[in-house]
Formats: structure tokens, C-alpha cells, sequence
């Protein structure tokens, strides 16, 4: 299973728990994610599902292609990093 | 007199209460947190405040009377139909989803719970459970002339006026930059235009009702068929329940954002002006505040308490406000400056200066 981490920045606003989940892509890990911490879904992506504007998510270092569907492949032992830029004054 | 004020800002929610020496910062949440917008409901004692995070998005946030904040359901659009070509006023696509929480009104005496959000890119959203869940009224999302809407100073368009009528709980009244003022009279089901008379200095659509610019509109509790507006290019008043819509102008200026309207006389409104519009600062660095008690035949500028040199403090629409006696006003600025009267604005009282800036002012 995929281990999925979040920034610690959103755990000043929701509860956010590192966990492992099953999936091919991105979307379908997060979907169980999201699943369990059913708030923190809308802190992560918009109301189409999409990846908001300032996130990013990384799969084993690498940043995702697809923004709007997450459909970037995911294997068994990957480690999927859900960033958030900082900025703003 | 109301003496509890929320006050919305960049970095946070702050109550401002008066005590028997003045006025004081009293608690503060969400501290370091963009607070665009707070509404005090006075049917059950409720506050709620919207926050916009920005990589996380616009979060709402209630605290039952007595109680503490606690996160409930945020607006949200549906899903977007696969293939929908969908662009607004500028010709750029609609993305669906909610950017901001951009107006937040009680519903009527007779609808406990019921509350009314209007956001950005344009949709209106009713609760009928104090914000546990949201229906968006799809009837109004799907008027073609939604397809007019653009954004102002704002990328994006935005309803930022709701005006629920005390005659009639199923009657409501939005203003949207730039979409106009759009009416139900059934509780949503239908909408129609109600923005005629209000027009642009210029440009080829200037008389066109779905794109005129309101900045905010304000309906009077005690004659209901009377609206102000402060629109992009002046002042319009409505006698006529909104169906049509006549200039007034104002010395030193009729550009502005906020308007509020004294609770029992419907002729009584207040404004703060700035050099339009793309200058956006008092006139001559000169902070005032004018009233009309005449129904815009004149103004008063009233500018006693407020800074006379070196202002340059924009007060946005929703950052002046009025309580129920129509004596008490206050407002607050860009610059984190909040000040409040007790005469209708003929003398000011500094609050803070030191506030971070100001998004909204609302007495509790």
C-alpha cells in the first residue's frame, strides 16, 4: 500500500494523519484517504475534485501531471507527499 | 445602542466591545488567518465567521451563543457538466467552485436557521440548518445573462449584497460586481433583472443591466421599497422596490464601496468616498465620511475625529456599518484603522489603529 503524508501546515486548520492506502493513481488513494478524514478532503482539493491552486502532490519526488483528475500512477510502495506553497505576507 | 462589533481582517476575527470607558479589543480568533466576513445572528445569538485560506480554500466556521467556534459545511458548487463551454463576462472559463464568501445574510424572522451565502464566481447558496448543509439556487446559476457577469476590481464576479425583505421572507434582492441586482419573489425559483436605471460613465454596453457594477446595496427596514446603491460610477436610489434606479451625487465624491441606510429614516444614508477609480484614496488624503438626509438632494461631510492629512485609508463594502438605532456607526479601513460614532456620524471616536486591514465591520 501507498503511505500518503500531508504538510504539517494543515494540521494548524484540520486533523491530518500520515496513513496507507490501496490504489493506481493518485485519485484513488486520496479517495480513501479522504474516506477516513472526511473533512480534510475540501482542504486539498476544490469542489470539481480538483488539486487547488497552491497545492501540489508529489509521488515518490516526483510533482503530479494531472491537476484536475489526479490520475498519476501510484505502486504499492510509493510515498505520495500532499505540499502546499507559502506565500503571502 | 448596540455595543459589540465583529470585526473581519486579514489576520483574524476581533470582537470589539464597549464598556463605560470606550471601546476595546476584546478576544480575537482565527488569529493569522483571513477572515473575509462574520455575521451575527440575532434570532438565536449565533455568530458565524468565513475565513478564505488560500491554499486551503473558504472555510465557514460557527460559535452558538456562549459557545465556541467549531468548522460547519462551506458552500460548493456541483459538478461541472463534462464538455459545458462556459465563460463569463471577460470570456474566460467559470471555474466552479466556491473562491470566496463574499456576502452571508440572515434569512427572515420567520425562517430560524435559514441563512443566505453569495459568493464568487457568482452563485447564491441557502441553509435551511445554520450552515450544516446548502443548497445553491441552480435556477439563478443557470440564467443565460450569467454568462454577461465579470469581474470588477476582483477577477471574478461576485455577489456581495443580499437584502432578504422584511415584508416578505421569499423576496430577495442580490447585487453582484458586475451582474447587476437580480430579484426572487418565490424564494428562488425565478429571478429576474432588477438593475435598470444604473449605468456606466462610458463604453458601449454603459446602459446594459446584467454587467452594471453595484458595490453594495442596502434596503431600508422601515420603507422596504427603498434601496441605495453604491455603485463603480456614483449613487443610485431605488423608490420603486428596486425596478428603477436614479442618480444622486455626492461632494467630494460619489466613488465609494460601502453605503449604509439609518434603519428608520429611508432619506438618512451614509458613504465613504474615494478618488475613483483607480486611484482609490480619500480625496485629498482627506478622510470623510458623508451623510444625506434629504435623499440625496445634499451632503453632509462630516469629517470630526477622522484624519485630515496624509489618509489614505479605503474603507471596502461591507466595512461600514450602521446598528439598530440608526445613531451608532462604525468603520473600519485597508489600513487597520476603526473608528465609531455616536451621533450619526458627525464626530468620530478612534477605535484602533493598529488592526490588520480591515475586510468587515459588523455590529452584534
Amino acid at each position: 500500500m501507498a503511505k500518503v503524508f500531508f504538510t504539517a501546515n494543515l494540521r494548524r486548520h484540520v486533523d491530518c494523519t500520515s496513513m496507507e492506502a490501496e490504489g493506481f493513481t493518485v485519485a484513488d488513494v486520496l479517495r480513501q484517504v479522504f474516506a477516513v478524514q472526511d473533512r480534510l478532503g475540501h482542504y486539498v482539493l476544490d469542489d470539481q475534485g480538483g488539486l487547488r491552486k497552491h497545492m501540489t502532490i508529489l509521488v515518490d519526488g516526483q510533482r503530479i501531471g494531472d491537476l484536475d483528475k489526479l490520475t498519476d500512477p501510484v505502486a504499492p510502495a510509493s510515498e505520495v507527499w500532499v505540499m502546499q506553497a507559502l506565500s503571502g505576507g | 445602542m448596540s455595543d459589540r462589533i465583529l470585526v473581519s481582517t486579514r489576520k483574524g476575527l476581533f470582537d470589539v466591545t464597549r464598556n463605560g470607558k470606550g471601546w476595546n479589543v476584546s478576544e480575537g480568533a482565527f488569529l493569522g488567518d483571513n477572515v473575509t466576513l462574520a455575521l451575527h445572528d440575532p434570532r438565536d445569538g449565533t455568530d458565524y465567521a468565513a475565513l478564505n485560506h488560500g491554499h486551503f480554500g473558504v472555510k465557514l466556521h460557527r460559535r452558538d451563543k456562549g459557545g465556541s467556534w467549531t468548522e460547519i459545511t462551506c458552500p460548493a458548487y456541483p459538478p461541472k457538466p463534462e464538455g459545458l463551454d462556459d465563460k463569463d463576462g471577460w470570456g474566460k472559463p467559470v471555474k466552479w467552485t466556491t473562491q470566496m464568501i463574499w456576502s452571508f445574510e440572515t434569512g427572515g424572522p420567520d425562517e430560524p436557521g435559514t441563512l443566505w451565502a453569495g459568493t464568487m464566481p457568482g452563485g447564491l447558496f441557502r441553509s435551511r440548518d445554520r450552515g450544516e448543509s446548502w443548497e445553491m439556487m441552480d435556477n439563478l446559476w443557470r440564467m443565460p445573462e450569467r454568462n454577461k457577469w465579470l469581474g470588477g476590481g476582483a477577477d471574478i464576479p461576485g455577489i456581495h449584497s443580499i437584502c432578504v425583505d422584511p415584508r416578505s421572507s421569499q423576496t430577495v434582492r442580490i447585487a453582484i460586481s458586475c451582474g447587476g441586482v437580480w430579484a426572487t419573489e418565490d424564494g428562488g425559483k425565478s429571478w429576474r433583472q432588477s438593475a435598470h436605471g444604473m449605468r456606466f460613465d462610458d463604453g458601449p454596453t454603459a446602459d446594459d443591466p446584467d454587467t452594471q457594477d453595484p458595490h453594495m446595496m442596502v434596503q431600508s427596514p422601515s420603507h422596504p421599497e427603498r434601496f441605495w446603491v453604491q455603485h463603480h460610477c456614483g449613487i443610485w436610489k431605488s423608490t420603486d422596490n428596486a425596478r428603477s434606479w436614479t442618480e444622486v451625487k455626492a461632494r467630494p465624491s460619489s466613488f465609494g464601496f460601502g453605503v449604509v441606510v439609518h434603519p428608520k429614516d429611508p432619506d438618512t444614508a451614509w458613504f465613504v468616498p474615494g478618488i475613483k477609480d483607480e486611484k482609490r484614496y480619500p480625496v485629498d488624503g482627506k478622510l470623510v465620511v458623508t451623510r444625506t438626509r434629504d435623499g440625496g438632494k445634499t451632503f453632509d461631510v462630516l469629517s470630526k475625529g477622522l484624519p485630515q492629512s496624509h489618509a489614505y485609508d479605503i474603507v471596502f463594502r461591507h466595512a461600514l456599518d450602521g446598528d439598530e438605532t440608526g445613531d451608532r456607526l462604525a468603520f473600519g479601513s485597508t489600513t487597520g484603522n476603526l473608528w465609531a460614532s455616536d451621533d450619526q456620524g458627525d464626530s468620530w471616536t478612534t477605535v484602533s489603529t493598529t488592526l490588520p486591514p480591515i475586510h468587515a465591520v459588523r455590529f452584534a
